[in-house]
């Protein structure tokens, strides 16, 4: 005779709260990036993201791309906010000590905008990918 | 800073490549296969896309 096979109503509850867990992995990777991967213990991964995010944005302010402040009126500096708020705490710190605010003179001012937002997005998918690791849908 | 275009655009490779190794691959040799290709994309790319615009317009 064959065991009864584990119900699976009483792990849905340990599941649901791992997966509300994971949120503050997702959280806590956009705001400092490689963090996410930290928490699973995948240090050359976080460290690779770490270097790869703060590299990007660094040059990109190194360049002198501008990073865009909230603004309404012109959709194109809405998504360009969007791509900078994405590298979380980078993003923050920049706005907060003044920097950022571009050479529209420079064509490599051009280049470092786009490495600036492209940072924010590599910083969010990063991030996203480090709460599959934590919740095991990667490994 | 003084970049050419040419160091902007493997700097910007390079890092993409790293992150999109590790995100969109799993296991080390797959994300690393992975990250080299994205990254001969990416430069080679940039540079034939260049080299279409100036046989566009070479003057």
């Amino acid at each position: 005779m064959s065991q009864p096979v584990a119900n699976a109503k009483p792990s849905q509850p340990t599941s649901r709260s791992a997966a509300a867990g994971a949120w503050w992995v997702l959280l806590l990777g956009w705001l400092l990036p490689g963090i996410g991967y930290f928490v699973a213990r995948k240090w050359v991964r976080g460290s690779l993201v770490l270097v790869s995010v703060v590299g990007m944005f660094g040059l990109g302010l190194a360049m002198r791309g501008r990073v865009f402040g909230f603004n309404t009126s012109n959709i194109l500096d809405m998504l360009g906010w969007i791509g900078d708020l994405c590298a979380g705490a980078l993003y923050f710190l920049t706005r907060l000590v003044g920097a950022g605010a571009g050479n529209p003179y420079s064509v490599l001012g051009d280049y470092g905008t786009n490495f600036l937002i492209a940072a924010g997005l590599l910083n969010l998918l990063a991030a996203a990918d480090a709460r599959d690791v934590v919740l095991g849908r990667k490994r | 800073m003084g970049f050419s275009h040419l160091t902007a655009v493997v700097l910007f490779s390079l890092f993409a490549s790293v992150i999109f190794g590790i995100t969109l691959r799993e296991g080390l040799r797959e994300q690393l296969r992975y990250g080299l290709i994205a990254f001969a994309w990416f430069v080679g790319g940039t540079i034939a896309g260049g080299w279409f615009l100036y046989l566009l317009n070479p003057h």
